[in-house]
């Protein structure tokens, strides 16, 4: 009798840290692992044991698994074998591998999202570094990275990856589908200490409380207490005319992204560099999640070559109030960070004013002022703020205000 | 076959094909004795008067100068992958029946994968040079007749001044040449800059031939190779592919992950104060070390300061900085592009090397020496900091040592690597083969930390609150094993297949056959 192959995973030129499984599965004859790999001389009897135990896990004895692989960790293997067995058996049992300790840190409401790298779902290479780029969030994208019949392959991949994958400090999200796909993502993803859902092509209030009905029920079905946020995207004209119903849907939605490229193919015009056609929905944008108290976030710069553009693009989204915008490249992260950060002289300024500030505030002065101009109560509270954020990024030390007049201008 | 252990803990041979080989004995320990080789006197009566020193064809060259079973032959790569002179010789010499000679190359390419076929029809008995690709595997697998020697460039110079390797025939290719035989690199259609690869061998061999495929009236100027070193001269329709000449690692890499490591690389450099006005380095042409040397740029023009030289290959990315102003001089050992071909010959800072002057070890100085930073890579290195960059994890021959050992003798040595390249850890117990011993190697660079060499105190106290990841050697190989998992060790076979030598001459390790046919 022949027995159907089932194919999960990538191989061929250029794939690299991935790997195809073969699996047949048969009535007799006992497990078979035919292994080619350029690792095998060193993790040969490592990915062959891996095989063993998956097998055993789902109660298998008789199959064949020839793997071709291309330097995969153990969790892509694992992610591979389990796509494979369950499409094979139709098992829903989920192999999983051990959460690492580092990956079980809380993210916060209101943490920095200037730069958010946005990595395809089934594309296992490009995660394990993706951290050291230090971007504020890196997002795993089961949606339009990952083609339509390899979706459930991703989801695993994507499980894994939350567990075993360092992220170095950036917050971990995910994007997941529209629809009841994206509300079914959400049971691969939720268990496993997601910060924050990305939902792509965000209409109306109704779908994120759906999501985050979905989330509580995951969360009191594992005993979780952590908090996942979420971040919609607006891509069309309908759902930047609900920007505000949207941005205060639940308490859990954090921030708000735009994405142009769909946008501008609602409205039906090219998208320009200048971005006259947008203008209106990102001020939109920017207003609905300043009036709900969350983040406006800006849509890609797809241009990876284009430094100087992306910073130019960058400093005119933060003129306009966006705090942050998507990468599509490692490289866009720190001239993202950089453009968001406040300069050299907007530091300087609110220093002085800060300091005018607490003067005032210690002789017991009604007004402050700085020389003979007197400064208003919302120059001083943003003043305040980019005080705090340069602290919070390193650019200013601690301590800065005590010895007011010793600023190290050689660092 | 007898085994000792050398002084670096490695079991080497202490014979190769038939001569008495010396096992390393600790850097700068080993003192050769004696006076240096020299080829036969030749007298202007058996050469003809006019200068005029043209033979028909390759095979006519090989036949005057007495081609037979068992010499060494020796060709050069300064054509890299577009070298066509290497096949004509030994597709000759099959012609002509001649069996069991020893390729001498300065280095080998994919170009000369078929070169196997040589082998196996007996007329190459063995590889004296870098084998890479299909040659490694080869010889991996114990397909060849003899045992491989690896030399570093400047060692190849070494034993040819030693004597250690006789060359018998040298067969030089040249861009330009006279009928006389003074060649040079910088015109014709496979301009590839400079011939200083073949410099020791128009030196010591008993017979030269010059192949050209751009014969020129006498003087052919500047004479890079001298025409009194030669016997012969041939001109054929091309010697060289010039799209292939030009190397393919040219190029700054776009990797992300190269381009972090790379600008982790300088900005250490920047932290040690080792960019400063006058100081000096060297970058290899791989698409990281590129980078590197970007990266300098943009701190020399923010720091206002300037090198007196970059040694090492050039490219348009050196000539750049060369033309701007950041750097006084290129001391140029390999070109690897058409920019820096026409710079060499039109700009009297871009000046040629070779071997000689850049690498040997057994002369009064070299210019490796005096780089205050040189970049390198390998393929693995141990938490004693030795390097590897001829094998891979798994054993197999599959790189050449090029400069790479005469760099290690630069002030400051870093190489930049990433902590694994598709789960094959770089850091680990201990190499597979040895190629540099880890005294000399001063920084380990990867995207996960930076790991100094503990005998460069003062790198660590100069890098103290810089901010950057400064770790010991043992965490990086322990955040890899973590990572990747604890590879086991490749099972290799007794038999020796090739050994490495050091820069004195002395054998550093060996070159085991891989185990082959249980690979599932």
């Amino acid at each position: 009798m022949k027995e159907a192959v089932t194919v999960k995973g990538n191989t061929g030129a250029g794939v690299r840290s991935d790997c195809e499984i073969r699996l047949q599965l048969f009535s007799s004859g006992g497990l078979s692992i035919n292994l080619n790999s350029k690792v095998a001389s060193m993790y040969g009897d490592t990915i062959r044991s891996l095989c063993h135990h998956i097998f055993q896990f789902y109660g298998i004895e008789n199959a064949t698994v020839e793997i071709e692989d291309s330097g995969a960790l153990d969790f892509v293997i694992a992610a591979r074998m389990e796509a494979a067995i369950r499409a094979a058996t139709g098992s829903s049992k989920e192999y999983l591998p051990e959460m690492i300790m580092e990956n079980l840190g809380k993210s916060s409401r209101d943490r920095f999202r200037f730069s958010r790298l946005y990595l395809p779902g089934n594309t296992p290479a490009m995660m394990l570094n993706a951290g050291l780029h230090a971007p504020d969030g890196i997002i795993l994208d089961l949606e339009d990275s990952v083609a339509v019949t390899r979706k459930q392959e991703a989801r695993l991949v994507v499980r894994n990856a939350l567990r075993q994958v360092r992220f170095y400090g950036a917050e971990r999200m995910v994007r997941i589908n529209q629809g009841d796909m994206g509300l079914q993502d959400l049971d691969y993803v939720v268990p496993h200490n997601v910060h924050l859902i990305l939902v792509p092509k965000c209409e109306s209030p109704d779908y994120l409380i759906d999501v985050e009905k979905r989330i509580e029920k995951i969360k009191s079905d594992s005993g979780l207490v952590n908090e996942v946020y979420m971040m919609p995207i607006i891509e069309s004209a309908r759902g930047v005319e609900m920007a505000y119903e949207i941005a205060t849907a639940t308490r859990s939605v954090v921030a708000m992204a735009i994405g142009l490229e769909d946008y501008t193919a609602d409205l039906g015009v090219p998208r320009t560099s200048g971005g006259d056609e947008s203008f209106y929905a990102r001020l939109r944008i920017v207003n609905a999640s300043k009036a709900a108290g969350i983040q406006p976030i800006d849509s890609v710069f797809s241009d990876v070559a284009d430094m100087e553009g992306l910073r130019e693009n960058v400093l005119r989204s933060k003129s306009l109030g966006f705090e942050g915008m998507g990468c599509i490249h490692p490289r866009q992260i720190p001239v993202i960070k950089k453009a968001f950060a406040p300069d050299i002289a907007e530091i300087e300024k609110a220093k002085r004013i800060v300091l005018a500030f607490r003067e005032a505030e210690v002789k017991g002065l009604g007004v402050v002022s700085l020389g003979s101009k007197m400064i208003d109560p919302p120059v001083v509270n943003r003043a305040l703020r980019v005080i705090d954020l340069a602290g919070k990024m390193g650019l200013i030390e601690a301590g800065w205000d005590i010895e007011s007049d010793s600023i190290h201008p050689e660092k | 076959m007898e085994m000792v252990k050398n002084s670096a803990g490695r079991s080497v041979v202490t014979d190769i094909n038939g001569s008495a080989a010396v096992p390393f004995q600790g850097v700068g320990k080993y003192r050769p004795a004696g006076r240096k080789y020299a080829p036969p006197v030749a007298s202007c009566a058996d050469y003809p008067s006019d200068g005029d020193k043209r033979a028909g064809s390759i095979r006519e060259a090989l036949e005057k100068c007495g081609l037979r079973d068992g010499m060494t032959i020796s060709t050069h790569h300064h054509f890299r992958n577009g070298d066509l002179v290497a096949d004509m010789v030994f597709a000759a010499a099959k012609e002509m029946g001649v069996r069991d000679l020893v390729w001498f190359p300065s280095a080998s390419f994919p170009c000369h994968e078929h070169f196997t076929d040589y082998m196996k029809e007996g007329i190459i008995h063995h590889i004296e040079g870098s084998m890479n690709g299909p040659l490694g595997k080869f010889a991996s697998e114990g397909g060849m007749k003899g045992m491989g020697v690896l030399r570093s460039h400047g060692g190849r110079y070494q034993a040819v001044q030693d004597g250690e390797v006789h060359i018998d025939i040298a067969v030089i290719g040249a861009p330009s040449s006279d009928p006389f035989g003074n060649a040079n690199g910088l015109e014709g259609p496979s301009a590839c800059g400079l011939l200083g690869f073949a410099l020791a061998d128009s030196q010591y061999a008993d017979r030269v031939i010059v192949v050209t495929d751009n014969m020129v009236d006498f003087p052919c100027v500047p004479w890079q190779i001298q025409g009194n070193y030669v016997d012969v001269t041939v001109e054929v329709d091309k010697i060289g592919v010039p799209e292939r000449i030009i190397s393919g690692t040219t190029e700054i890499t776009r990797s992300p992950d190269r381009l972090l490591l790379a600008e982790l690389t300088a900005r250490f450099c920047d932290a040690a104060g080792l960019i400063r006005d006058g100081f000096s380095f060297q970058t290899g042409a791989g698409g990281t070390s590129l980078a590197v040397s970007d990266y300098f740029g943009k701190i020399m023009r923010e720091r206002g300061v300037k090198a007196r030289f970059a040694r090492g290959g050039s490219n348009k990315y050196l000539v750049s900085m060369l033309e701007e102003g950041l750097v006084d001089y290129i001391l140029d050992g390999q070109t690897f592009d058409l920019d820096g071909v026409k710079s060499m010959a039109r700009n009297p800072g871009h000046v040629w090397t070779s071997p000689f002057t850049s690498y040997n070890y057994h002369g009064k100085g070299n210019f490796a020496g005096m780089v205050d930073i040189v970049i390198l890579g390998a393929t693995e290195v141990d938490v004693s900091f030795n390097a590897n960059v001829v094998t891979h994890s798994d054993g197999y021959l599959l790189h050449g040592i090029g400069g790479w050992q005469n760099c290690l003798f630069s002030k400051t040595v870093i190489l930049p690597l990433p902590l694994f390249r598709d789960r094959i850890p770089v850091i680990i117990d201990s190499v597979t083969t040895l190629c540099g011993p880890g005294e000399l190697i001063d920084v380990i660079v990867t995207e996960r930390g930076i790991a100094i060499n503990p005998l460069r105190k003062d790198l660590l106290e100069a890098v103290k609150g810089s901010g950057l990841p400064i770790k010991r050697i043992e965490e990086l190989k322990m955040e890899a094993e973590q990572i990747c998992g604890r590879p086991a060790a490749a099972e290799l076979d007794e038999k020796v297949i090739a050994a490495i030598k050091w820069v004195d001459g002395t054998v550093l390790d060996v070159v085991r056959k891989v185990r082959t046919g249980n690979k599932s």
